[in-house]
């Protein structure tokens, strides 16, 4: 390995952590969506800092190349992240369709109380 | 009544509905329409509740329950706003209620002449059959949008009524059941729908056997619903 690759993967893990520690330290990102982020950019800089250590645990699972190692855990992170925000669409989904009963409850009692009275201000 | 762009229909759906039973209260929720049905529902007479946006017949169904108890009505019946569902059958389904918590006012029990053919009756028949077992009893007709549900059936179904597809036929019935509701059927004789054709392009029926499988599916393999006491 180059020292340029070397170089590039720890660089690239160190950005994804830098940004998604800047974002939950402004409260764009919630920490229980930042939770994957974090433990993949906290793999990929291991993994970045000691290219042995992935070669080990590749060797210990028989993963012949280690880099696939490096591809199926990004996948399974991935795979991970999208069903919970399926999930976490749903349940906003859920309380959108709430409120808007609500909103439409609230909106036909505001109309049947002017209707009742008419002579109050508006 | 929940009604999704039938400015065409609902005026008469709504002044069948007072022909038949002039001191019930009319309640029409507007399910989003992008047409004028809000304007025509209200001058009809008809109380009409407003949806932000477009929620599906669930969510127009849990606005209908949750009015209901608010307003401590203690029977709710669901009519379609296309006018296949004839309100002076209404009286049939409430005499139903006193000794049952849901009435489901089903075609193909005997009178009038609806039908249909291919996957989509498989699927109905598959739905009866599973339904009627867990109901201990005979329902030919799940899938109907005509019912009347009384005071617990209302208190249920003011927190639990499904929003997914077919959820407001299917898992509403479901979740009845498997909170205790005693649910039973009156023949009714549906009328051709005043507007709009009814679909019956087979490979839509197909789909919708599959949707009514995974439907049912789930319906059965939820946990059970948490019912809060509202006081």
């Amino acid at each position: 390995m180059s020292t340029a690759s070397y170089i590039l993967g720890i660089a690239g893990a160190v950005i994804t952590l830098a940004v998604v520690i800047e974002l939950l330290r402004r409260r764009q990102l919630r920490e229980r969506h930042a939770a994957w982020w974090l433990l993949a950019g906290v793999l990929a800089l291991i993994a970045g800092i000691f290219p042995g250590i992935l070669t080990w645990a590749a060797g210990l699972l028989g993963i012949g190349l280690p880099t696939n190692l490096v591809f199926f855990v990004s996948i399974a992170i991935l795979v991970v992240v999208c069903i919970q925000h399926s999930s976490e669409l749903t349940r906003l989904e859920a309380k959108t369709r709430a409120l808007a009963e609500s909103v439409a409850l609230l909106d036909l009692q505001a109309r049947q109380a002017e209707k009742e009275s008419p002579s109050s201000e508006r | 009544m929940p009604a999704l762009n039938e400015s065409a229909s609902i005026e008469s759906a709504i002044s069948d509905v007072f022909a038949a039973m002039p001191d019930v209260t009319c309640l029409v929720v507007d399910d989003g329409s992008s047409d004028d049905t809000f304007a025509v529902a209200t001058k009809a007479g008809a109380q009409v509740a407003r949806l932000p946006f477009n929620l599906g017949v669930g969510g127009a169904m849990r606005l209908g329950f949750k009015y209901a108890l608010a307003n401590g009505y203690n029977a709710v019946v669901q009519v379609d706003a296309d006018g296949q569902h004839d309100p002076r059958e209404v009286p049939l389904l409430l005499a139903g209620l006193d000794d049952a918590d849901i009435v489901i006012g089903a075609r193909f029990a005997g009178i009038g002449t609806y039908s249909v053919r291919g996957p989509r009756r498989w699927a109905m028949r598959l739905l009866s059959s599973t339904l009627s077992r867990a109901a201990r009893t005979r329902l030919t007709d799940t899938t109907s949008g005509f019912k009347a549900s009384g005071p617990k059936a209302i208190r249920l179904f003011a927190q639990h009524y499904p929003a997914e597809y077919l959820g407001d036929t299917i898992e509403a019935l479901v979740i009845a059941l498997r909170n205790g509701c005693h649910v039973v059927q009156v023949p009714v004789q549906m009328r051709d729908r005043t507007a709009g054709r009814p679909s019956h392009n087979p490979a839509k029926s197909g789909l919708y056997l599959l949707r009514a499988v995974f439907a049912l599916f789930f319906a059965f393999a939820r946990p059970s619903e948490k019912t809060e006491v509202i006081a």
